[in-house]
């Protein structure tokens, strides 16, 4: 059994070598972003066997500072903040996952049809994306999130908003540079539709540039999310948040209670950070130019 | 009497020229390059039509032309005494089948998202010919038949993946599964190294007798045209200056353009000489073309005549046709 493992082991690490090698650096940053995130989800996935305590209950003092008995201390109610952390990843992650889905739903349909259709629609589309991009996120994100209330799926919807043009200028500019393949016109002299040649000649040169964007959209994400529950606007509390810890612990750092803010900061800019060597790492490689040859 | 395959009768095609904004307020008419304009020829069933001339000349444009990749300005295309070109893009999709191209870059051809053996047989599902499997039966068939071996193998395979030449054998591949007509081959082998070009001109020589084709080979090396073709058309600056049987425009040229042209093709003796016939300076520029004959500015034998008139195409016998005042 043991030897076996030594075997995967060792084919794993011979398998790491190699491809650094043959990408360089951009293959580190990627794995180590891809660690990160891993524990992070693994983390989410397990919260109630990590967490000793329950999060929303009142475990010990107020304000004890970190200890052996609570690894990162208690918070004003008396609430252990190690537990609060790992469950606070629960909704950062599913609010940052699925905005990024919901704008990549939306958006990517719309780029790759305004790009390949061109005319009046791709300029009416273009206006408006142009002038919702024009918008600073956050303040969009928060007159939408006002508009449609707390909650984890509109919340989602709201930070979607914030970044449909994102992935709409990014598709329609990658659409409008393939349309003009030769393939393109090889396929158009085959007889193909028009559906045909969006289908299956345009859409998959266009969306291994949507990947690198989808990871480094949610790094955004994250931070809109948290900007957005630190006003106050995210998920109601007492539910883990990581957003809403900092701001409500932001009160008690005069007092000297650095532990309240300092964790849940730390996780959200780890995670940012994880997301983000992902989407970089990611761009790199799968740039056809370095992987070709 | 052999039958056409294809008649162009006048075809013109004129790219308005862009400006800036500032220019077309002031411009009082819009200026237009003249690529194709006004040509008039026939291909015959089974035969290999050559299109050659210089970069520039509307080789190109005139096969896109027959295709409808591009929309003509004026004339008719009749395609088996169809006449293609006022056809609805959905009644022209039918046509598709019987008329295919091979472009010059095979590797800008190929999708890079798309496996090979799916490149080459997605146009019998896009006609819903057949279904996937006999698909693939279909495609290991046709890539034995270009030499695209081993056949199990490449049908996997990436563009990227393929040398030059396996590319090219795959564009041709994908051409031929519909069993088409007429081929245009636009430069098929100008990017070809040159060590495989001889053996993918064989290539296309054998399956043209294997599948009864029809070719349109556009070339600008006029040493290929003499391998391949049954009759040829000499085009500058969009018009066609001579066309013949390859024989007769070899062995006899009546332009001196055409002249100019042999004269620049290698003879394969070293004690040979030969005259040296190549034009100076460059070809003018389409969007105001020479008036009277195109070529009189670089002609050798420029009379007062040629900058006045326009030459028309004159029948010498035996269809060798030749637009010069000289003749």
């Amino acid at each position: 059994m043991e030897k076996e493992n030594n075997f995967f082991t060792n084919k794993l690490f011979g398998w790491l070598i190699k491809s650094a090698k043959w990408y360089g650096s951009e293959f580190y940053i990627t794995v180590i972003g891809c660690i990160i995130i891993l524990a992070i989800i693994i983390i989410t996935v397990f919260a109630p066997f990590i967490a000793p305590n329950n999060p929303i209950k009142f475990v010990g003092e107020t304000f004890s500072p970190p200890s052996s008995e609570f690894f990162m201390g208690t918070d004003n109610l008396g609430r252990d903040v190690f537990s609060r952390v790992i469950y606070g990843a629960r909704v950062v992650l599913s609010i940052a996952l699925l905005s990024s889905i919901f704008s990549a739903i939306v958006g990517v349909p719309l780029g790759l049809l305004s790009g390949f259709i061109g005319g009046k629609i791709d300029r009416i589309l273009s206006l408006i994306m142009d002038s919702i991009y024009s918008f600073p996120g956050l303040i969009l994100a928060i007159a939408m999130a006002a508009l449609l209330g707390p909650g984890i799926i509109n919340i989602s919807i709201a930070i979607a908003f914030v970044y449909i043009p994102t992935y709409f200028r990014m598709s329609r500019g990658h659409t409008l540079s393939v349309k003009e393949e030769l393939y393109i016109e090889a396929a158009k002299s085959l007889g193909a539709k028009s559906s045909t040649i969006l289908i299956n000649y345009i859409f998959p040169n266009v969306i291994q540039s949507i990947v690198v964007v989808f990871s480094l959209n949610i790094a955004d994400a994250i931070l809109t999310a948290a900007g957005l529950s630190f006003l106050g606007l995210g998920i109601p509390p007492p539910t883990p948040d990581w957003g809403m810890d900092l701001s409500q612990g932001k009160a008690f750092l005069p007092s000297g209670s650095w532990w309240i803010i300092t964790f849940p900061g730390i996780m959200i800019s780890l995670t940012t950070l994880g997301f983000s060597m992902i989407g970089e790492g990611l761009n790199e490689i799968l740039n056809p130019r370095i992987t070709e040859r | 009497m052999v039958k056409n395959l294809v008649e162009v009768r006048n075809l013109k095609k004129y790219f308005p020229v862009q400006k800036g904004f500032v220019e077309t307020l002031l411009a009082r008419k819009i200026d237009y390059i003249k690529a194709v304009d006004d040509i008039s020829f026939n291909i015959r069933k089974g035969e290999v039509f050559g299109l050659a001339g210089e970069s520039g000349s509307g080789k190109t444009t005139t096969g896109r032309l027959i295709l409808r990749l591009t929309e003509p300005t004026e004339g008719k295309i009749f395609f088996n005494n169809t006449d293609i070109s006022s056809l609805s893009p959905t009644e022209m999709r039918g046509f598709r089948k019987r008329m295919q191209i091979i472009f010059q870059d095979p590797y800008a051809s190929l999708n890079p998202r798309m496996k090979i053996g799916d490149s080459i047989g997605h146009s019998l599902l896009i006609h819903k010919i057949c279904d996937e499997d006999e698909k693939r039966k279909k495609v290991l068939n046709i890539m034995e038949n270009v030499g695209l071996t081993p056949t199990n193998v490449l049908y996997g395979k990436y563009p990227h993946q393929l040398s030059g030449g396996q590319r090219q054998r795959a564009v041709i591949a994908r051409a031929l599964i519909l069993q088409p007509d007429l081929i245009v081959a636009d430069e098929p082998i100008a990017m070809a190294d040159v060590s495989v070009r001889a053996t993918l001109l064989k290539l296309m020589i054998d399956l043209k007798h294997e599948f009864n084709l029809t070719y349109l080979f556009i070339t600008h090396d006029l040493a290929t045209t003499k391998y391949i073709c049954d009759r040829i058309a000499i085009m500058y600056l969009g018009k066609i200056f001579e066309t013949g049987n390859i024989y007769d425009v070899y062995s006899n040229p009546k332009h001196p353009y055409t002249e100019a042209l042999l004269s620049a093709v290698p003879i394969p003796d070293p004690k040979a000489r030969r005259k040296h016939l190549i034009p100076g300076g460059e070809i003018p520029s389409p969007i105001n073309p020479p008036p009277g004959c195109r070529f009189h500015p670089r002609c050798p034998h420029t009379m007062d005549i040629c900058s006045k008139e326009e030459p028309e195409l004159i029948d010498l016998g035996n269809n060798h046709l030749v637009a010069c005042h000289l003749k």
